[in-house]
């Protein structure tokens, strides 16, 4: 299949090795990827600080771009741009000019693990990782895009890896784009419990389908010096 | 007040309490306590969700027909003979009783909880013109008690302890101390006894209004609503105009619906109805009953067509029950009656977008509130259309120009490659200001660490390898 990655702004610039893993995956399964380096950011950062028109601007050009481009998919490995694609563009760009193509596009998006599991049927790409690992629900995956089973049933395959659920894993780590600036108390608080969920597994990484929230995350481990490491689920589906 | 004063009220407070382990400790105590619970007698719904979906559409019919419902419920509840006042304002509402009270010469009143109450300050006003109010439910005693809102909209002393509460006690009524639940119970109930047989007024809230047999439906645990609607002569009922169910057996939906959202409880231990004073030939029953209908900004939600389904709420506080940021800043932070994502939704309409919208900012947008609604409202879309609402009628000009200048650097991504090796070369120098006040970052930086910007982004990675492809190519051919 020909895929187009969406590559969020902040994983192009601070986690390429998650965008490059999903590249090899997918490749690894036959499948054509394509990247187009002037698509950068979807514009959820001022469509959720209210500020539409300048989410417009950002994320107006990127539905001419892939509309354009035509792809078969366009898979992201984040559940929270997934979800700005898949279900805001459309309340976004409705009654405007481009409304059907924001729709199009909008059908053709996947969130990488429900991608290989649910359009792809695949769950067992041939990983090994020998590891102890707790996964994080995102939030916008899981409540936007309904996405739960999907990372789970492709760990289950990752040879040597032992899945300990956390406390809790379907409770926000607190970043939230803006909001971890706007209110970092409250932010830090949240994420404060999340990392104490994490931690009671005893697993050596905290595994999640969105680079945001272990940037969260990871932010507050290093701060406090812990040991626990955060990976994306493509940078586990990728070691051999 | 000026916008600025209850936004930096919350973050203030949110401070506070998210730096107040102990505090945070009680409430997640208690509502680790609640989810246990509500989890068991959500399993023994056949169809939760679909129990949901009833529960939403039975609200939409009411709703959305409010004008022949209200008028079904008025018409009924005053053929029993029922006096029924309509408020359009707090203010009017306040008038009302005032005007009730003294028409009955009263002089004492018991209350049960009503949150319809808080929000027009009833009891602030009725203490100030002389009367002595006192709360029924045990946890509205309790903050009453300590001249304080309720905390939480079902459990209004939940960030108490038992020693906290046998303190105040001990130091309000002059009981002796106790640890025991049940002691502290008997208390309360030795002054609460005395008080329903002296007082002349019962003030009640209400749970659901049933338009096709006017009545009113109040739910409690503790037996204490019953009392103060029984023993008083005169009981007045207190609703939002949008507390309407369309029919009599709706209630077979929404009383365990509320008790399991709410409280984690298959049922809620006294279930009550009223539909007028005593009438001919019953031997109980308040001499006179009044209910007072209030607006006090629900019609602006109502015109509101995308956010109407908000009126659906029964206030079950099931929201806040799983809201991270109620857990973790508590319920008097919100500054508002009703607090938790149903709070931060609805306050900016009852009391004021621009002043309010804080609250609607002060979210993940996580969307855990519109999972466990039970009656399905879209709550965190909802904080989300506010959001809208406030930057599109009044925007901040630092903001509006910080997302002008988002917007036109993200949509010309060629133009931010180039900016990026700047970033990098600053990021060098970050750990001289890290986490201080000249840290441009701080707000991130003074509790986590910022990852660095990769030394070869995900765009330089796929040039790379795209040039490697091309001279392999170049090679073969």
């Amino acid at each position: 299949m020909r895929v187009t990655l969406f590559v969020p702004c902040f994983m192009n610039t601070m986690f390429p090795r998650a965008g490059m893993s999903i590249v090899t995956v997918l490749e690894r399964l036959g499948h054509t990827v394509d990247y187009h380096e002037d698509i950068f950011c979807c514009g959820q950062p001022a469509f959720n600080a209210g500020y539409w028109d300048e989410a417009r601007t950002v994320a107006g050009p990127v539905v001419k771009k892939l509309a354009a481009a035509d792809p078969e998919a366009i898979v992201i490995g984040s559940g929270s741009c997934g979800a700005m694609l898949k279900v805001f563009y459309r309340e976004l760009f409705a009654n405007t000019a481009l409304a059907a193509d924001a729709v199009t596009i909008g059908e053709r998006t996947w969130e990488f693990s429900d991608f290989l599991v649910t359009k792809l049927g695949i769950t067992d790409v041939g990983a090994r990782f020998p590891a102890k690992v707790t996964f994080h629900d995102g939030c916008h995956g899981l409540r936007e895009l309904r996405v739960k089973q999907q990372p789970r049933k492709l760990l289950a395959q990752v040879q040597g890896l032992e899945l300990v659920e956390m406390r809790d894993s379907e409770t926000c780590c607190g970043f939230g784009g803006t909001f971890s600036a706007k209110f970092p108390a409250i932010s830090t608080a949240m994420g404060e419990v999340k990392c104490a969920s994490a931690a009671e597994t005893e697993a050596e990484y905290i595994v999640s389908n969105d680079s945001s929230c272990l940037m969260q995350i990871q932010g507050l481990l290093d701060r406090q010096g812990k040991k626990l490491k955060t990976m994306h689920l493509a940078e586990v589906l990728v070691r051999q | 007040m000026a916008a600025s004063v209850f936004s930096e009220q919350f973050k203030k407070d949110a401070r506070r309490v998210t730096s107040d382990a102990r505090q945070r400790g009680l409430i997640e105590t208690a509502l680790r306590k609640y989810e246990a619970s509500r989890d068991l007698q959500k399993a023994a719904y056949q169809d939760w969700q679909g129990a949901r979906q009833a529960a939403a559409e039975r609200k939409w019919d009411a709703i959305n027909h409010l004008d022949q419902h209200l008028e079904s419920l008025v018409t009924k509840l005053e053929a029993r003979g029922t006096k029924v006042h309509w408020a359009s304002t707090a203010e009017q509402a306040r008038q009302i009783f005032l005007d009730i009270l003294k028409e009955k010469n009263a002089r004492s009143i018991i209350k049960s909880k009503a949150m319809t109450a808080e929000e027009i300050h009833l009891n602030d006003t009725l203490e100030k013109a002389g009367y002595r109010v006192v709360e029924s439910d045990l946890g509205e005693y309790i903050v009453q008690l300590r001249q304080e809102p309720p905390y939480h909209i079902v459990f209004p002393a939940m960030h108490l302890t038992r020693g906290q509460i046998s303190d105040l006690f001990a130091e309000k009524l002059g009981s002796q101390p106790t640890d025991n639940p049940e002691d502290l119970t008997m208390i309360a109930r030795g002054v609460l006894r005395d008080q329903y047989v002296t007082a002349d007024v019962g003030i009640t809230g209400a749970n659901f209004a049933i338009a096709e047999t006017g009545m009113i439906s109040i739910t409690e645990n503790e037996g204490n609503a019953r009392l103060t609607a029984a023993l008083p002569r005169t009981m007045i009922t207190l609703m939002g105009i949008e507390k309407l169910v369309p029919r009599l057996s709706d209630l077979a939906l929404f009383l365990p619906m509320l008790a399991t959202a709410g409280a984690g409880q298959a049922l809620t231990g006294y279930n009550s109805m009223y539909g007028g004073p005593r009438q001919p030939g019953e031997c109980d029953g308040p001499e006179e009953y009044h209910v007072v209908l209030i607006d006090n900004g629900r019609t602006h939600l109502l015109a509101d067509g995308e956010q109407r389904d908000a009126l659906h709420c029964i206030r079950c506080g099931a929201c806040l029950n799983v809201c991270p940021i109620y857990r973790n800043v508590g319920g008097h932070t919100y500054g508002t009656t009703y607090s938790g994502p149903v709070g931060s939704v609805i306050t900016p309409h009852l009391r004021g977008l621009q002043q309010w919208k804080h609250l609607s900012q002060a979210s993940s947008l996580c969307g855990a509130c519109t999972e466990a609604c039970p009656v399905k409202i879209d709550l965190h879309h909802h904080l989300l259309q506010n959001r809208r609402n406030a930057a599109a009628r009044k925007p901040l000009w630092w903001e509006r120009a910080a997302f002008r200048a988002f917007g036109f650097l993200a949509a010309r991504p060629a133009l931010l490659r180039g900016l990026i090796p700047f970033g990098r070369f600053a990021q060098k120098f970050h750990w001289l200001v890290l986490g201080g006040p000249l840290d441009p970052a701080r707000a991130w930086t003074e509790t986590r660490d910022l990852p660095p910007i990769a030394s070869h982004t995900f765009t330089d990675q796929w040039r790379a390898r795209k040039r490697a492809e091309h001279r392999a190519q170049g090679a073969a051919q």
